[in-house]
Formats: C-alpha cells, sequence, structure tokens
C-alpha cells in the first residue's frame, strides 16, 4: 500500500506537536523524507519504490531516458560543421506536413537559415544552420527522433560560390 | 454495472490522480503506458501496466487501436482517457462502446455536439446561451457584410483550430479580403478544413467556466473557475471561484452552463467557458469541454467533492447522489501548473532527468505530480510536472498560503517556472483579483530583465 496525500497529512499532524524536525520513512515500497525548515514550515520528498507490473506479470523492461546521442557523427572530411538539435525532439524538415523543406542537399544557407524544426514537449522550436555553407548531407530522417544534441545535417562551409 | 478494473490511457500526474481515486474506492488501476513512461511513478503505483506502444505520442496515446487492444488485454471493464490525448475522441469512445467497455466521459452524440465549435456554438444558441456576436462565413464575398454587424475589431477562427491555434484579428476593415483568404488557405492545410468563422474580439476579456456533474438526467454545478492568467492561450494559473465577479453575473453563468447541460442531457463531467467581456459586463458562451480538466482540483477544494469518483460513479449508470443545494462552496483555491519550461529563455522546454523534488506540505496545500527523484521527464509530451494548489479561508488567505507554500518548492534536474510563479503572486495586480486573459502578455513584456533571471 502506498502514502495518499492524506496519509501524509496524518504523519504530519503526528509529528508536528513532537520535538522532531526530521522524519525519514522507507519501506520496500517507498520512501518518505519530511522536513521541518527555520519557519517552522514543513517540505516532502517522496518516492515510489516500488517495481510497475506488467500485465502478463513480466518485469518491466529498461526503460531508455533522455539519452545523449552518440558520437557516431562525426565529420566525415574537413570543412564539413554538424548542425545539432538545441533539444531533443522529433526533427521535422518541412513548416507542415506536405509542404516543401526548408533546405535540400546543396542548398545555400547562412547562420541564420532555418534548416528544420525540431518538437520537443509539443513545442516548434527552429534550428538554424549557424554557420555558412551548402548542405552537404542530411543526417536524420523527417519525423524521426532526435538524442540531445544529436547531429541533424552536415554543413560544407569550404563550398565555393558561398558568401561568407 | 459495477466497475471492477479501469484502464487509464494517459500518463502524467493525471494517471496517478486517477490510480489514487481507483484505489480508495477499490476498483484495480490498470496502466496504459508508452515505453517511455514504463518505470513512471504512476506505471509503479498502477495495480498493472500494459505496453502501449513506441513513446511517440502517435503510436501510443493518441493510437485508437492501441489504447483499445490494452484494455483488451488488461481485461478492463472502462477506459478512463484523462484529459487531452483521446479524451475527447469519438472514435474511441464508439470503439469502446461497440466493444462492451464502458468510456468514461459523454456519451459519443455529445462529443460530436460539443467537438465542432459551430455545432457547439448551435447547441449554445438553442440553449438560451449568449454567444459572442459573429457567424460562418459560407461565401468569402460575404465577409464585409458580416463583418460589419459584428463589428470592428474581429476574429477570423478557424472551424478546425482550437488551443489558439488558427486565429487571426483583424482591425482596419481594409485588410479583412486579404486576411480572410490567408485564414482559409492556412486552415485548409493545417486542420484539413477550410472553414472559417467570424467573431467579435472582446479587447478586456476575461475566461471564466463552470463545471457541471451530470448523470444524463440531472446536471449540477459546481461554481467558477477562472483561468485568465494564460500565455499563448496556456493556462497559467486557475482559481475558484472567480473572483471579482458580480454575484449576478456569476449567477447568470451558473445557470447558462446548467441550460446547455440540459439542453444536452449531458453525462459526466463537463465545463463549460465563457468569455466574460468586461467593458460590457456580460458573458459569451465560448466551447464546452466534454472531459476532467487539468484545473479540476481548485473545484474540489471549494466543493470538497472528487470529480474522479464522481465521474466514476456516473460511468457506473448511477445518479448523482447530490442535488444543487447540496454543493457547498467554501473559501477560496488557487492552482499553479509548474511546467518544465526555462521561461527565462523565452518558456524553452527543460526535458531531462529530475534528481530532487521537494514539496510544501500543510494544511490546505495539495501537490498532484508524478515526479519523484530519478523520475524523467521525456520530450515526447507536454511539460506539466506538478500543480500545487492551495484552499484559504478567502482569496487573501489562498494567495498568502500559496507565496509561502512556492517558496518551498524545489526541483532539481530540469528548469521550472516556479520563479515565474513566484512573479506573478507578487504583483498587485493579480492580487488584487480579476486580471483579464492579456494580463500576463503585458506582465511578461514590463518585467525587468534582471528579475526574469531568477
Amino acid at each position: 500500500m502506498n502514502l495518499t496525500g492524506e496519509d501524509v497529512q496524518d504523519i504530519l499532524r503526528i509529528i508536528d506537536g513532537m520535538e522532531v524536525d526530521r522524519l525519514y520513512l522507507r519501506t520496500g515500497r517507498f520512501e518518505l523524507s519530511l522536513c521541518r525548515g527555520g519557519d517552522g514550515e514543513w517540505t516532502q520528498s517522496a518516492r515510489t519504490t516500488a517495481e510497475p507490473v506488467l500485465v502478463d506479470g513480466r518485469e518491466v523492461p529498461a526503460v531508455q531516458g533522455v539519452a545523449a546521442a552518440d558520437e557516431q557523427t562525426e565529420p566525415a572530411r574537413e570543412g564539413l560543421t554538424g548542425v545539432r538539435t538545441p533539444l531533443p525532439g522529433a526533427f521535422y524538415r518541412a513548416p507542415k506536413p506536405g509542404a516543401a523543406p526548408f533546405v535540400e542537399i546543396g542548398d545555400e544557407v547562412t547562420e541564420t537559415t532555418v534548416v528544420g524544426i525540431v518538437e520537443t514537449m509539443k513545442l516548434m522550436n527552429s534550428v538554424y544552420a549557424e554557420a555558412s555553407g551548402t548542405v552537404a548531407e542530411i543526417v536524420l530522417g523527417d519525423g524521426e527522433f532526435a538524442e540531445q544534441g544529436a547531429v541533424l545535417m552536415f554543413i560544407d562551409t569550404l563550398a565555393t560560390g558561398v558568401a561568407p | 454495472m459495477i466497475l471492477r478494473r479501469v484502464l487509464i490511457a494517459n500518463r502524467g500526474e493525471i494517471a496517478l490522480r486517477i490510480i489514487r481515486t481507483c484505489r480508495r474506492l477499490g476498483i484495480e488501476a490498470v496502466l496504459a503506458a508508452s515505453d517511455a513512461d514504463l518505470d513512471s511513478v504512476p506505471a509503479r503505483l498502477a495495480d498493472r501496466v500494459v505496453r502501449l506502444g513506441p513513446a511517440p505520442p502517435s503510436a501510443s496515446y493518441l493510437d485508437v487501436d492501441a489504447v483499445l487492444t490494452a484494455a483488451k488485454t488488461a481485461g478492463a471493464d472502462a477506459i478512463h482517457p484523462g484529459y487531452g490525448f483521446l479524451s475527447e475522441n469519438q472514435r474511441l469512445a464508439r470503439a469502446c462502446t461497440e466493444a462492451g467497455i464502458v468510456f468514461i466521459g459523454p456519451t459519443v452524440e455529445q462529443l460530436a455536439s460539443v467537438g465542432d465549435k459551430l455545432e457547439a456554438r448551435r447547441h449554445a444558441v438553442a440553449a438560451g446561451l449568449p454567444v459572442v456576436p459573429g457567424g460562418p462565413l459560407e461565401d468569402t464575398a460575404d465577409a464585409a457584410r458580416l463583418a460589419a454587424e459584428i463589428g470592428y475589431p474581429l476574429l477570423i477562427k478557424a472551424v478546425g483550430g482550437g488551443g489558439g491555434r488558427g486565429m487571426k484579428q483583424v482591425h482596419d476593415p481594409a485588410d479583412l479580403s486579404a486576411t480572410v483568404d490567408l485564414a482559409v488557405a492556412e486552415a485548409g492545410a493545417a486542420f484539413g478544413d477550410p472553414r472559417v468563422y467570424l467573431e467579435r474580439f472582446v479587447a478586456t476579456g476575461r475566461h471564466v467556466e463552470v463545471q457541471l456533474i451530470a448523470d444524463g438526467e440531472n446536471v449540477v454545478h459546481l461554481g467558477t473557475r477562472d483561468c485568465s492568467v494564460q500565455r499563448r492561450y496556456q493556462k497559467l494559473i486557475e482559481e475558484a471561484p472567480a473572483p471579482a465577479l458580480d454575484p449576478a453575473l456569476r449567477e447568470e453563468m451558473h445557470r447558462a452552463a446548467v441550460a446547455l447541460g440540459k439542453h444536452l442531457e449531458y453525462r459526466g463531467l463537463g465545463t463549460v467557458e465563457f468569455l466574460v467581456d468586461v467593458d460590457r459586463g456580460t458573458f459569451y458562451f465560448l466551447e464546452m469541454n466534454a472531459r476532467i480538466q487539468v484545473e479540476h482540483p481548485v473545484t474540489e477544494a471549494i466543493t470538497g467533492l472528487d470529480l474522479v469518483a464522481e465521474q466514476l460513479a456516473v460511468a457506473e449508470g448511477r445518479s448523482l447522489s447530490f442535488g444543487q443545494a447540496d454543493v457547498c462552496f467554501t473559501g477560496h483555491a488557487i492552482e499553479c501548473r509548474i511546467n518544465a519550461e526555462d521561461w527565462a529563455r523565452d518558456f524553452q522546454p527543460s526535458p531531462g532527468t529530475v534528481t530532487e523534488a521537494v514539496w510544501p506540505l500543510g494544511d490546505g496545500i495539495r501537490i498532484d505530480t508524478h515526479l519523484q527523484a530519478g523520475a524523467s521527464v521525456p520530450p515526447y509530451y507536454d511539460s506539466l510536472l506538478a500543480k500545487l494548489i492551495v484552499h484559504g479561508r478567502d482569496r487573501a488567505d489562498a494567495l498568502a498560503r500559496l507565496r509561502a507554500a512556492l517558496a518551498r518548492c524545489a526541483v532539481v534536474g530540469v528548469s521550472t517556472n516556479i520563479p515565474l510563479h513566484q512573479e506573478v503572486l507578487a504583483q498587485a495586480e493579480f492580487a488584487e483579483g480579476g486580471v483579464d486573459t492579456a494580463w500576463f502578455t503585458r506582465f511578461l513584456r514590463d518585467l525587468p530583465v534582471g528579475s526574469s533571471r531568477g
């Protein structure tokens, strides 16, 4: 059985009148830490440690957290600069489904050119090239998930005929 | 029918909130979780967990077939969709009915009646509710005549839009024709539905809503909530009852909401949203939300009811156990939505892993959260981390408790908007009560840069 907010309030009522400033409870299923501040007011920090149980009784497989991108995306040659996602999220190449992509391979870009969108927590964030040159390679496909710091595309900064 | 096992097709704090009530009522709670949420706090507290699908919502929480399959796998009697995701999805409601599973929400017909803006407006008019002057634009050539009837400034709204999307302001009649063309094109592209309508633009408006609970026959209102503190149409702070409202106007809003519920023979929890036109001292029907809402705890605080329990009772086919005269309102409640966003960096979202989550504890304080040390905040879903709700004797008491409670919140590992809430609570205008929906934007603009780094 786990504690509800009312349970915690009840525990607080019991210890509030005592000369106790900290309470730490730990069972096989939860941890609860109560702490009285200098102003006499309480804070709580709780942790449910019970393991989730799948319907068929199996244990839950390890869950991937917000992983950082692998180092697989090293530039293939000199002069290539990676455009990295500012946030982890779904990468979109076009402003909306069915629209033309922001950039294609070979397109010229400058630092402020929008080259894609990353959707994080239901918000759309523009991704800027942040380098001048031509688009040399697009690493992630439309709608693919970009891990934190992942390279979305490479810009060839040595390409000729590009204004600085 | 007695519900024995409920599938919760949602995540985060609302999943946990529903699990708690199921527990209390002795109903088994099975959580349908995406792969990103399999070891979340709600998954740990649920009796059982069913894998719903990959992390992206389109492959899990928004996938009707996946949810239905999960319910069958779990052997659930009912599906509680929470808010957002599939909570007002007619296809899920219909599929549930066909599969003999109870959809915890209104009927498919009622979802259809309030889900489409024009339909909802038609029903509101039929039930005698005031609506913002305006109307559907059948023919773009007709725009000038309709606009002249409504008066400027006005809004062009996409029928398929919502949450602030698909809306354009027109202040000058000279801009009307071009803006209408643009709005129609954008609505078609964004929502697959090019229909738009024109509406009077209310310069000083407040967002006030009335909570309903109904059993298909009896409709009871549970008072007003004010949700005028919004950023880009996302609510940030909600309170109950709505402050600084003329008592006669409040009564009229209660009556209007109940009239709409009766007209629809509504079943379940529903919220009737109104726009209060401050300058004209009147109100208009905006829309009806056919689900439990994020801000429901402020209503629970002032009524002493458990709205999820009431929802479950209605889903079991029972009549309301109380009437309007039995509903008592006590004190004042305010809720702050604590989001994972760096408000000092243009509200950039802040996914990651929480290393510490400390909350205030004391009389009149409630925290609804799925956060704990070690919990991950995935990038796939919205940024709501926790809701801090305080209940005081009156509004001044609630404000004082809220200020003290906010100062005792500590979340480490992701950025939160807690400092922003503290800034809002320090504003004299907010403390006075009754700010309009544009107030928050003005407040942000006028905020000294130094303090926004708090």
